[in-house]
């Protein structure tokens, strides 16, 4: 079968692969009928993560039809066309129990700081990912999710991760009726988490970015106040600015590890790696945020540390809340707003690229080329609708 | 224009847009869903277990981990020199600095072993299309002019400053190719 093929960083290609098996009695294989390239792919790609190894395959958003079964599958059959969420969970844990999907202790032997992950290094679990023809899906009882008839595709592969982790974010946010809140980031989270605010009742919504024609994707599809850092200077004291000088009731970092926007973070954190990633959003949305404020989380960083003002996170009583999404508890809800309406998903999707150009996909996605927002990989034995 | 006059004009009203306030919950502050203590384990490790995946490949366990997880991904299993290094690094836990520069690094050296591994199966690979120069020649070319002419000026300097260096008689190895 064809797969993404990791050569190293800022190197990927399409390779013939074996086809996965079942090596557990719950695991399925699905075929891949969508399978998104994310922002996270964008911190591996760049060899930023730990134990990512030469030869694996990324990809943890994607769906599929599923084409086999493990003796304890007892929710799918053969024939499903299944949304997966991006993490691997066994329903059992003490953590799933809590339906801390995200955070899974049995499904990662390499780490206990993170679940397992599709295609998302050896630090998740080293399971190959998405970005192929079939994937082997672990505990297929647990995390897929049939797509309700009539849903389109384009739709379904977002509810693996984009959707909700920007609701997510914005849920972690604990924002209440005319709140304020400022998203750091106007990728496809970021716009997602603006959107996703106003579900929660946010009295105003701004989108801090770089990068013009995703702002103003973001005031559109936000909708959202957007201001682009490079010609407000100082986007803290702007932010103070613009709320009578006390701050943003909740900041989101929907940016994580590979932020533009402050030389000394990109120093130490993108180029000499003694960060564990620039922390420029989060240091900006802690020096944002109103005393006693919420600063929520959602950008992807390392597993060292990171040089941001914890003693402003004290001093101004902040809380900070955090997580990878928990997208198998989130997912009934997130399809009642698709159903309704009140969110599009498949608008952000910019480029639908043929497996076999992965190369292609990655570069323009890194290099931000043709307004990409989000592309998607599709294996050309699929019809593209 | 001021920060102020700027956010004037793009205020936007909540009412007007679609499901505005729907998800509204005053439960939802600040730690809602973390920990719901009728679901706390009784005794730490103490779920029924899932069936165990049998270890057909190696597989190399964080410290902080009493057990193998019932489910693990066998992708890229470690090898070679960089596989020596991996299993170096899980000696120590995932708190120590040097767990994750020890795991970079191996990274580093996989690369290599990946060019080596593909030129011992007859191929050189392709890495202008591996980075994606398709897409770079169709939506940036000024860009690729940019990195094609800096590189080329970099390869030269570098070339001349050996040559003059030989020329006094000393030998220097050559420097690393910038990427
Ligand atoms: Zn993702
Ligand atoms: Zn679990």
């Amino acid at each position: 079968m064809l797969a993404m093929d990791y050569r190293g960083p800022y190197r990927v290609r399409a390779e013939q692969k074996p086809m996965p098996e079942i090596l557990h009695p719950e695991d399925a294989i699905v075929r891949v009928t969508r399978s998104c390239i994310c922002g996270s792919d964008l911190h591996l790609y760049h060899g930023m993560v730990p134990d990512t190894r030469i030869g694996m395959t990324f990809g943890h958003e994607f769906t599929g039809i599923v084409v086999e079964v493990g003796s304890e599958v007892r929710n799918l059959a053969v024939g499903d066309h299944v949304i997966v969420p991006f993490n691997i969970a066994c329903g059992k844990c003490h953590f799933c129990q809590q339906g801390l999907f995200g955070n899974c202790h049995e499904s990662n032997s390499q780490a206990t700081a993170v679940g397992g992950i599709f295609g998302y290094s050896h630090t998740a679990g080293g399971y190959d990912g998405g970005q192929a023809e079939y994937v082997r899906v672990p505990y297929a009882d647990v995390g897929p999710t049939k797509i309700p008839a009539g849903m389109d595709l384009d739709d379904a592969v977002l509810l693996t991760d984009v959707v909700p982790t920007g609701y997510q974010a914005a849920e972690m946010g604990g924002i209440q009726r005319g709140d304020t809140v400022v998203v750091f980031g106007a990728g496809p989270v970021g716009i997602m988490a603006a959107r996703c605010a106003w579900l929660f009742g946010a009295g105003r919504v701004i989108v801090i970015d770089h990068l013009e024609y995703r702002l103003d994707f973001a005031r559109q599809y936000g909708p959202a106040e957007v201001y682009n850092f490079r010609s407000i200077e100082d986007p803290v004291y702007f932010l103070k600015k613009i709320t009578d000088s006390l701050g943003a009731d909740v900041c989101i970092d929907a940016v994580g590890g590979d932020a533009a926007g402050s030389a000394l973070h990109t120093l130490l954190g993108t180029k000499l790696k003694l960060e564990a990633g620039a922390a420029t959003a989060l240091h900006w949305a802690i020096n944002s945020v109103k005393k006693g404020g919420i600063v929520s989380i959602v950008g992807v960083y390392g597993p060292t540390g990171n040089l941001v003002p914890i003693g402003n996170v004290v001093n101004k009583g902040i809380t900070i809340r955090a997580n990878q999404a928990s997208v198998k508890r989130l997912l009934p809800r997130l399809i009642e707003h698709v159903q309704a309406g009140r969110i599009n998903p498949k608008a952000l999707i910019t480029h639908k690229v043929p497996l076999e150009e992965v190369s292609d996909a990655y570069h323009i996605f890194s290099a931000k080329l043709d307004g990409c927002i989000k592309p998607v990989l599709v294996p050309s034995s699929i019809n593209v609708a | 224009m001021s920060p102020e006059a700027l956010a004037a004009q793009q205020r936007i009203d909540p009412t007007q847009v679609v499901g505005w306030g729907v998800d509204a919950d005053p439960a939802n502050n600040p730690t809602y869903p973390m920990r719901d203590i009728s679901k706390d384990s009784k005794g730490g490790l103490d779920w029924p277990r899932p069936a165990l995946q049998p270890e057909t490949v190696e597989v190399l366990r964080s410290t902080e981990h009493n057990r193998r997880t019932a489910v693990f991904g066998t992708s890229t299993p470690p090898s070679g020199v960089s596989g020596a290094l991996r299993r170096q690094a899980f000696k120590s836990s995932e708190g120590k600095w040097s767990h994750w520069l020890i795991l970079l690094a191996a990274d580093r050296i996989n690369v290599v072993e990946g060019v080596a591994a593909d030129l011992l199966a007859g191929r050189v690979p392709n890495i202008p299309a591996e980075m994606g120069i398709k897409s770079e020649v169709a939506h940036n070319m000024p860009g690729l002019i940019r990195k094609v002419a800096v590189t080329g000026a970099v390869l030269t300097l570098a070339y001349a400053l050996v040559r003059s260096r030989q020329g006094d008689g000393r030998r220097h190895p050559a420097p690393p190719t910038p990427r």
